[in-house]
């Protein structure tokens, strides 16, 4: 497979994700679509790695395999952000009775 | 065409579908559940491209963990499609559609060029997705970011435990 299909496919991913974010107003469907996100760039990291991995075949077995290694820190880190996000978002349902994000324009005054 | 193509098609448009029906759909029990068949198909990429530590780990960990925690919060406060809140503004939806529309747009045409380089990825076959050599490479060169990352995780469940505890 040529590596431009993985990465319009990486692309339209993150952009349905971006999309996701802006219009949408459930708090936990925006946290949703970042991990919609996350997971574009996890997709193109591995693709990459492949791709390098094919260049390098005849010198190195192992070579671009950082890339996976970061794909699993990314995946760490994401499960990190969701126990912290999820905490606030119910922090904020058991204050407002409500998921909108609108709600949180409060926080101006 | 071969069935490695036929298979990348496929998963390509499941993940593609199924990523927009996380944004359409109304409810939010349906958005996690089509937000699972997007992982599902994302992990299929990866067992194509022979990743296979990673496919696991992806279903595991964000199938497994994460969904089951996003599916258990919406279970918990009770949403569903009559108590979703509505965007009232029509023009900031139309606004949010074409703004994203725009980064695609800019993106394919900033990545156009890279079509013309015809570089190969490798798959179905290739050692470098499997449990030995990333094994290898965790506890070898990476073995400080690994355990910082415990420390990252301890951190995270003090501060669950202490955003979500009544105060007073």
């Amino acid at each position: 497979m040529p590596v431009y299909y993985y990465i319009f496919l990486a692309v339209a991913l993150f952009s349905i994700g971006v999309i996701g974010v802006l219009i949408r107003r459930n708090a936990i469907i925006i946290f949703m679509c970042v991990e919609l996100m996350l997971n574009a760039a996890n997709l193109l990291l591995v693709a990459f790695s492949k791709m390098h991995h094919q260049a390098a075949i005849n010198t190195n077995s192992t070579a671009a395999s950082d890339a996976q290694v970061f794909v699993f820190f990314i995946m760490v880190v994401a499960a990190a952000e969701v126990s912290i996000g999820l905490a606030i978002i119910v922090m904020m349902y058991r204050n407002t009775h409500s998921v909108d994000v609108n709600f949180l324009n409060r926080l101006k005054n | 065409m071969s069935v490695i193509e036929i298979m990348f098609w496929f998963l390509s448009v499941l993940a593609l579908g199924a990523a927009v029906m996380v944004v359409a759909s109304k409810s939010p029990v349906y958005s996690i559940l089509f937000l699972i068949l997007t992982f599902f198909a994302i992990s299929g990429h990866y067992i194509l491209l022979n990743a296979q530590f990673l496919a696991i780990v992806n279903i595991i960990v964000y199938a497994g963990a994460i969904m089951v925690l996003f599916l258990f919060v919406v279970m918990l406060m009770n949403l569903n499609a009559e108590s979703e809140p509505h965007q009232k503004n029509k023009w900031l939806l139309y606004i949010g559609g074409i703004s994203g529309g725009s980064l695609l747009l800019v993106m394919v045409a900033a990545l156009k060029k890279v079509a013309a380089t015809n570089q190969l990825v490798q798959m179905n076959n290739g050692e470098v997705g499997l449990i030995k050599n990333l094994g290898i490479k965790l506890f070898t060169d990476y073995v400080f970011p690994f355990e910082i990352s415990s420390v990252l995780f301890l951190s995270a469940m003090i501060g669950a435990v202490v955003i979500s505890k009544k105060e007073g």
